[in-house]
């Protein structure tokens, strides 16, 4: 008889005060016991609503009938015939819009804890399993993959199970992409990570780091000259967006991605490294998704006191929930139906080389009222008249969006992208060019961990398709 | 890890090295950069490349000891490892149809503009080096600098060697003297550059000039590197780093590149005790 209580087993969770001054995992995950638990809830549906729900497809009622066994190893295997990055997207995937949004439970109470019991059974293997990926016997078929994010790695992964020789292409100096210099530590212990790409490399994955597709290669070199068959471009969205507003070039205003950077690729946040960031008394973040949180709550834990500025209202925030929730817990303000119209800056008269000159001072913003739904049929915000205020403050972050980065397109003739930057794709990622594959954000613009893993994954499927024939 | 093979001190703060790349020095061009990490721990920084070798797949990188990561730079030794280098990045330095340039350096900006000074006069190009230094015990590959221009001029702020003069006066003596430049090309200070760029507007002299601003990823994504060129935003990593030098907003780039100044200091302090203490 499956567990029929109407709620999720809780996540346990730092306390919110403590983990505001710290940069430690939020959640703590499940033990074992409440995974069992949690596990019995599932009522095992014939016809799996969750798993059409799963951008990859991972036989969701069969891993949790394991997981309510106690065979946890057995789960973490049917997982990993689907999902590349389980410990990954156990804790970033947004699972209430995906597989949790379909699971029969959830139409009376909460829907089973699928996401949570997903990040269990991965780190159980994690911190249990010995035993080394093999990998398997060569099919002697050359792929590169640009890009170590989630489509690049996942990518990777598909086809080295396959045999394929797979060198994956990274710029920067660590492999993982978005989860290394993105989400922030208390979210994605980089250590999980790090454990990710290693059995990608134990399945015999060559990860060149320090290697910018475009610049020091080119495509067509890595076909004609390098000898790779395929190759699939999973480079991001990396291009950060900014309001063209007055003062976004003062001392004291970063791009997320330039914040976020410095303090989890970098590690600036920890005493005595050698990338600086500045420690401010009170930031604004400009924006309402899920790295305006990561932003707003890593300047938190420097020390500041945090406002999210948002022009439409709470409503409308693109974040997850419970990316939201945890902010306000930690003591975010909320600043919603606020627009910034000017930076301001510091200027001294008297003394041109104060050395505050052209450092941020405060914002200016404007009050928002929300009209008529426009083209993304959210409610357009219009300014209400009069409405202008101002916030002193000391740093900026604009958290606004990215776009795929232009260096690959640009190198690549008769790659074809949207006026917007994105590569062009078929269903299966096929690019313009001859077997040259694309996914993840490099294609849709920025968007989820999950759906860039599942189209790494539909990429891998049709690049074995055609160098098999 | 990329292997130094070659190191030689220039003056007191300015090291040259040559570093194993192979993938780097394959596609190297004059006007691009590298950015490198020295261990693990370590920051990234931008640096110029200054000259290259393909066949041997190395890449020589001048830097001034300004912080703690060109600290800790100068006390590794040939055979040593960096832990990072990646690169060609940015754009190269545009030589095509130029018949007479001014190539203006000043302090270890002159290394920098080594290489394009080079190219330029390889290709058949008149070039005037012009390059300034505080004084003669800092005055760094001056063989070099004979053998890649048709002129070499140097300058220094006390005049112990060379004529005692900016580099902004000996560019203007050549002009006022009947040059006719296409093209002035200044790399070096930031402060240098701004001068440098009001005296060519005078004469409207095309200028472009070689910033080199606060970078972390070097590939676009971080936005660190922005700065104004004629009222647009533009990042230094990918769209430069050379621009058009009468439309750069030189103010507020001098004030950017001072934002982390007070950690500078404190960092290579830091950087100096600590290696004091391994010496003793």
């Amino acid at each position: 008889m499956p567990n029929m209580r109407p709620d999720k087993n809780p996540m346990p969770h730092q306390d919110p005060q403590a983990r505001a001054c710290n940069f430690s995992e939020v959640a703590l995950g499940y033990t074992r016991e409440q995974a069992m638990d949690e596990a019995q809830r599932c009522l095992s549906c014939k016809h799996m609503p969750c798993v059409a729900g799963c951008p990859v497809q991972i036989r969701i009622p069969e891993f949790i009938a394991k997981v309510a066994g106690g065979d946890f190893e057995g789960a973490y295997q049917i997982i990993a015939q689907d999902s590349a990055l389980p410990a990954v997207c156990g804790r970033v995937c947004p699972q209430e819009s995906q597989c949790e949004a379909k699971c029969v439970r959830g139409i009376k109470n909460e829907p089973v804890g699928i996401g949570r019991l997903e990040r269990f059974v991965a780190d159980w293997h994690n911190a249990n399993a010995t035993e080394k990926a093999v990998p398997p016997a060569p099919n002697g078929h050359k792929v590169a993959v640009i890009g170590s994010g989630p489509a690049g790695l996942t990518c990777a992964g598909d086809l080295a199970k396959k045999g394929y020789d797979v060198t994956v292409f990274e710029a920067l100096h660590l492999a993982g992409g978005v989860l290394v210099y993105g989400i922030p530590e208390f979210r994605l212990p980089k250590s999980i990570v790090q454990k990710e790409v290693d059995t990608l490399k134990e399945l015999g994955v060559k990860v060149e780091t320090n290697m910018v597709i475009g610049r020091a290669i080119t495509i067509d070199e890595l076909k004609e000259e390098f000898g790779f068959e395929a190759v699939f471009i999973g480079s991001g969205a990396g291009l950060p967006k900014f309001m063209n507003i007055p003062g976004e070039n003062l001392k004291g205003v970063y791009s997320a991605n330039e914040f976020l950077t410095r303090i989890n690729l970098m590690k600036a946040y920890q005493d005595g490294s050698d990338t600086p960031i500045q420690h401010s008394t009170t930031v604004a973040v400009v924006g309402g998704g899920n790295v305006a949180m990561d932003a707003a709550r890593c300047a938190k834990r420097l020390g500041a006191e945090v406002y999210i500025v948002y022009r439409r209202s709470e409503k409308e925030l693109p974040a997850r929930a419970e990316e939201v929730e945890h902010a306000k817990e930690e003591g975010i303000i909320f600043k919603t139906l606020t627009n910034p119209t000017e930076i301001l800056g510091y200027h001294n008269p008297d003394d041109p080389r104060d050395p505050k000159n052209g450092s941020v001072s405060g914002i200016r913003c404007v009050e928002m009222e929300l009209g008529e739904p426009d083209a993304s049929g959210r409610r357009r915000p219009i300014v209400k008249a009069g409405s202008e205020f101002e916030i002193p403050l000391d740093c900026v972050i604009m958290a606004l969006g990215t776009s795929p980065n232009p260096l690959i397109k640009s190198t690549t003739q008769g790659l074809e992208t949207s006026t917007w930057g994105g590569i062009i794709a078929d269903e299966n990622g096929l690019t313009s060019r001859e077997n040259v594959y694309a996914g993840g954000d490099a294609v849709t613009g920025a968007a989820t961990v999950i759906l860039a893993m599942g189209a790494g994954k539909t990429a891998a499927k049709a690049i074995d398709e055609a160098l098999s024939k | 890890m990329y292997r130094i093979v070659k190191k030689r001190v220039l003056n007191p703060t300015v090291t040259l090295m040559e570093v194993e790349a192979p993938a780097v020095a394959r596609k190297a061009e004059p006007g691009q950069f590298i950015i490198l990490r020295v261990d693990q721990e370590g920051e990234r920084i931008p640096l110029t490349i200054a000259a290259f070798d393909r066949e041997k797949g190395t890449v020589t990188i001048i830097f001034q000891i300004v912080g703690g990561t060109t600290e800790k730079l100068n006390h590794k030794e040939e055979g040593d490892f960096l832990q990072d280098f990646v690169g060609p990045l940015g754009k190269a330095t545009e030589t095509e149809g130029l018949k007479r340039v001014a190539v203006v350096g000043g302090g270890v900006g002159t290394a920098i503009a080594y290489p394009v000074a080079k190219k330029l006069h390889d290709v058949g190009c008149h070039v005037d080096l012009i390059v300034g230094f505080r004084n003669k015990d800092l005055v760094i590959l001056e063989d070099e600098f004979k053998a890649a221009s048709t002129q070499l001029i140097i300058g220094t702020d006390d005049g112990s060697y060379g004529k005692k003069a900016l580099v902004t006066d000996l560019l203007r003596e050549q002009i006022e003297a009947g040059a006719k430049y296409d093209r002035v090309i200044a790399i070096g200070p930031v402060i240098m550059m701004k001068f440098v760029c009001q005296l060519t507007k005078e004469y409207d002299i095309p200028t472009v000039v070689s910033m080199n601003p606060i970078m972390i990823d070097g590939t676009g994504m971080c936005g660190g590197c922005r700065l104004s060129v004629g009222g647009e935003t533009k990042f230094a990593c990918v769209d430069g780093p050379e621009f058009d030098g009468h439309k750069v907003d030189f103010d507020e780039a001098m004030a950017r590149g001072a934002m982390y100044k007070d950690f500078e200091r404190h960092a290579y302090e830091d950087a100096c005790n600590l290696f004091r203490q391994e010496v003793q």
